[in-house]
């Protein structure tokens, strides 16, 4: 099918050759005789280490791949053996249970950690994560201590509290590999870095088109993947460059993730990974799309200017820790999402809400009261869980996801206004791109309608 | 019995969902203010010396039904922040001024959200505690933050706190401490001279009254416990371990003791006990007290520390003389059911006997933890200490039968 088209499918296909290739660089770094940290996604500071050539490994994205692999639950269940609750955190206790039993994933085998790196940003989990870490790695904690935006803003004196913080890491850095933190070099990273998220920005922005041309939910978690993982590499640059080219062949073809775009969504919540695909089908079945997402934001917003910027090397990484997503506070998330609406010209809100992680979850049932009660915007909510697949209560979903979209579809039919101040739904004529489509022979998304 | 009235009329105070006591202080002092603050700790003399009532709000403990705050927040949520929701939005905490949240785990800190939206127009601050105890940046930082939460105040009163105020507040409430601290040596050298729960509400009403009065209840009851004529049993002694934030209910706290126990040390109303020693004020009050906080030796599951586990729970267990620990945690609470399986295995390695289980503020029956604590204690009592543990700490993952 993607023969009509030079790029499609080539976002996806790449990252996943670029992630199989720094997981083969993980499982022999020990060996090899490089150091590794182990660090969180959101304020990740991933330039900082790669000064001093330190690999950097993401527990949360080694949970989210056992997820995806469908080999969660027993690794779940393992740590629950041990003694950790049914109500905490399902990517902690995947973390354990893999260690547990030999931190071989499905990714391959995980190095041991040289330096445990707690970049404490946007979740309160994160320390308790890495304090179990330190016990069974015996590797001691190296914190790097991130406020909230406590007052809807970056506090007067965080970033200066940041920046030295990362100064004393740098030094930590030094003592675990003899080398001297060079600036200079720093800049040239996040040069790299500010390259590879102009592009990803420019990716972003283009769901602002009608029709989509681009899952900024569920294609986004592909996509962003070598943002997270590679960021400040030359690699990840000519990544972007070759994502971008596919998302401009959808734009000049006018083919999208779905064949005929009906509904657009912002989606806030982290996917369920167990079940990724069949909760994309709930949607895609609808002809629905997410136009904007939150769980993309998690590691930054590029898509709100932000930059790594090496004139200021150490400040920007600051800005960066304590811009993201789950760093930000309730009134200043709710605003975000009706922003979204507003921009990205969304019909409704989907919220998933997941059970492990409270830091994205509560305060979402606030939202949904928010967004239907005073703003109109409609608004689903719905539960289950990241990693742990014994929430995903498919028919369950199913049905709140149906019944949802019967109501905006009624709406529709009544004439009342779209939830972004939208124009009325243009029925441009818009085929499925073919890499999106491609998954689901079984179930070609549109049917539904 | 003059103490055990005291101590009644404490229980009252701290129990009335209304806040009745906080009101009557408003309505005998016209034009100050009362802020509430959710646990575990809130520096205390900030708001003191702002002239202000700092009253912590630690949940209904199962006074009020949940109805309202149920559509505002998810049900895979610990009881106190539910219930303290419901108080806000039923009207209960309309004595308070302000509130203020802490960063002691990520549903206080959204709850804090929550709470700016649902009640625009009152003050709601949040404070994030610095959580890098090694670094050098991490006491200006949060002198920078009690900074902001004196300016925060002030602009409900016009005028921030003074220095002199400041200094003022911290020798007022450090001979708080130190009483709390002489009331806990009690129940450690002589615990059947008050029963945990008492005590526990003698400790509390400083939650709800003025520290200044609370200490001179303090300073009355200390003496008469001291020689209170009350018979020694033969209970097992016990350290409680988490139950740190959400509170166990006074019923919960009678069913642990009546099961055979002398509970000699517990990590209840640890923002009480934040200092073990007077903070010297010095030219600084405000970074005076945060030196004194990025360098308390307290060690609690919200608060980053980079001992093992076990360590601090070992030394507390010897400190106070104590044969067991029984883990009790708020269910959901995630920092606490996050540290107990690797301070569960401290306490094996040690062979000291731990049972543990979840509670929450609805807990209709008490029979199921009765038994679990009865038959720990009598593990201990017949075998010693060197006997595994009993009951459900032999279960798999040594929890769940408390649930409901």
């Amino acid at each position: 099918m993607s023969d009509h088209y030079e790029h499609q499918g080539k976002g996806r296909d790449v990252q996943k050759d670029m992630l199989a290739a720094w997981y083969k660089r993980l499982e022999t770094a020990t060996a090899d005789g490089r150091k590794v940290a182990y660090l969180f996604v959101p304020g990740n500071i991933a330039e900082l280490l790669r000064v001093f050539d330190i690999e950097v490994c993401y527990p949360e994205i080694n949970a989210l791949q056992c997820g995806i692999k469908r080999t969660s639950q027993s690794l779940i269940m393992t740590a629950e053996d041990m003694g950790y609750s049914s109500d905490v955190c399902g990517y902690v206790k995947n973390d354990i249970g893999l260690l547990s039993t030999g931190n071989k994933g499905p990714f391959g085998g995980l190095p041991k950690p040289d330096l445990l790196l707690c970049t404490y940003c946007g979740c309160t989990t994160f320390i308790k994560w890495f304090e179990q870490l330190a016990e069974y790695y015996d590797v001691p904690i190296v914190m790097l201590d991130v406020p909230y935006q406590r007052d809807g803003s970056i506090a007067p004196g965080d970033v200066a509290y940041l920046v030295g913080q990362l100064r004393e890491i740098a030094g930590a850095c030094e003592k675990l590999t003899g080398r001297r933190f060079d600036e200079a070099r720093l800049a040239e990273i996040l040069k790299l870095s500010a390259e590879a998220e102009d592009l990803w920005a420019s990716i972003l922005h283009s769901a602002r088109r009608r029709p989509s041309p681009f899952d900024a939910y569920f294609e986004a978690v592909f996509f962003m993947a070598p943002i997270y993982a590679l960021r400040g590499t030359q690699e990840c640059v000519d990544y972007y460059r070759i994502a971008a080219a596919e998302i401009d062949e959808r734009l000049r073809h006018n083919i999208g993730p779905v064949p005929d775009e009906r509904f657009r969504l912002v989606m806030e919540g982290p996917p369920p990974w167990p079940a990724f695909r069949s909760f994309w089908e709930l949607f895609k079945t609808w002809g629905a799309v997410s136009v904007a997402s939150t769980y993309s934001k998690v590691g930054g917003f590029w898509d709100r200017g932000f930059r790594h910027d090496p004139d200021r090397p150490l400040e920007s990484i600051a800005e960066y820790c304590l811009g993201c997503y789950t760093n930000q506070s309730l009134p200043m998330r709710s605003g975000l999402i009706r922003s979204y609406v507003d921009e990205y010209d969304a019909d409704a809100v989907v919220i998933h809400s997941v059970k492990s992680c409270r830091s994205f979850s509560v305060g979402q049932a606030d939202f949904r009261e928010e967004f239907t009660r005073m703003r109109d915007i409609p608004t689903l909510l719905v539960e289950s869980d990241l990693v742990d697949p014994r929430y995903f209560q498919h028919a369950q979903l199913k049905n709140r996801v149906d019944a949802f979209f019967e109501a905006l579809e009624h709406r529709r039919l009544i004439g009342a206004p779209a939830a972004g101040a939208a124009a009325p739904h243009a029925a441009a004529p818009h085929a499925a791109a073919p890499h999106a489509a491609a998954p689901h022979p079984a179930a070609p998304g549109g049917t539904r309608a | 019995m003059k103490i055990r009235e005291m101590a009644r009329r404490c229980e009252a105070m701290v129990r009335d969902p209304e806040l009745k006591t906080v009101a009557g202080w408003k309505a005998a002092h016209p034009g100050r203010r009362a802020i509430g603050y959710f646990p575990v700790y809130v520096p205390a003399e900030v708001i003191h010396a702002a002239g202000m009532l700092p009253v912590g709000v630690f949940g209904a403990g199962g006074a009020v039904e949940i109805d309202h705050a149920d559509t505002r927040i998810q049900s895979f949520v610990c009881s106190v922040s539910r219930s303290t929701l419901e108080l806000g939005l039923t009207g209960r905490l309309a004595a308070l001024d302000g509130t203020i949240f802490g960063s002691i785990c990520d549903v206080a800190r959204n709850l804090s959200g929550i709470w700016q939206r649902n009640f625009p127009g009152v003050l709601s601050e949040y404070i994030h505690y610095p959580q890098n105890p090694d670094s050098a940046h991490a006491v200006p930082y949060y002198r920078g933050e009690l900074q902001r939460l004196r300016d925060a105040l002030s602009r409900l009163t016009g005028t921030p706190a003074t220095d002199a105020a400041l200094v003022a507040s911290l020798e007022v409430y450090d001979h708080n401490r130190a009483l709390v601290r002489e009331l806990y040596a009690v129940r450690r050298d002589e615990p059947w001279r008050a029963t945990w729960r008492e005590a526990y509400h003698l400790a509390r009403a400083g939650h709800v009254l003025p520290v200044e009065e609370h200490n001179a209840l303090l300073e009355e009851a200390l003496p008469l416990l001291r020689r209170r004529d009350a018979p020694k049993r033969d209970r097992v002694r016990v350290v409680i371990e988490g139950s740190f934030c959400e509170q166990p209910t006074a019923d919960l706290l009678d069913t642990i003791e009546e099961a055979g126990c002398y509970v000699v040390e517990d990590d209840l109303l640890l923002g009480m006990r934040w200092f073990d020693r007077p903070v010297a004020p010095g030219d600084d009050p405000l970074l005076a007290l945060a030196r004194a906080f990025v360098d308390s030796p307290v060690t609690t599951s919200i608060r980053h520390d980079r001992r093992r586990k076990g360590a601090a729970l070992l030394g507390r267990v010897a400190a106070a003389g104590a044969e067991g620990v029984i883990f009790s945690a708020a269910k959901f609470c995630e920092p606490a059911l996050l540290d107990y399986p690797l301070m569960r295995v401290a306490l094996d390695r040690e062979g000291l006997p731990s049972l543990a289980f979840e509670f929450e503020e609805k807990l209709g029956t008490f029979e199921s933890i009765r038994t679990q604590v009865e038959t720990f204690v009598e593990s201990i009592l017949f075998f010693g200490s060197e006997a595994p543990a009993a009951g459900a700490a032999d279960s798999p993952d040594g929890r769940g039968e408390g649930r409901r």
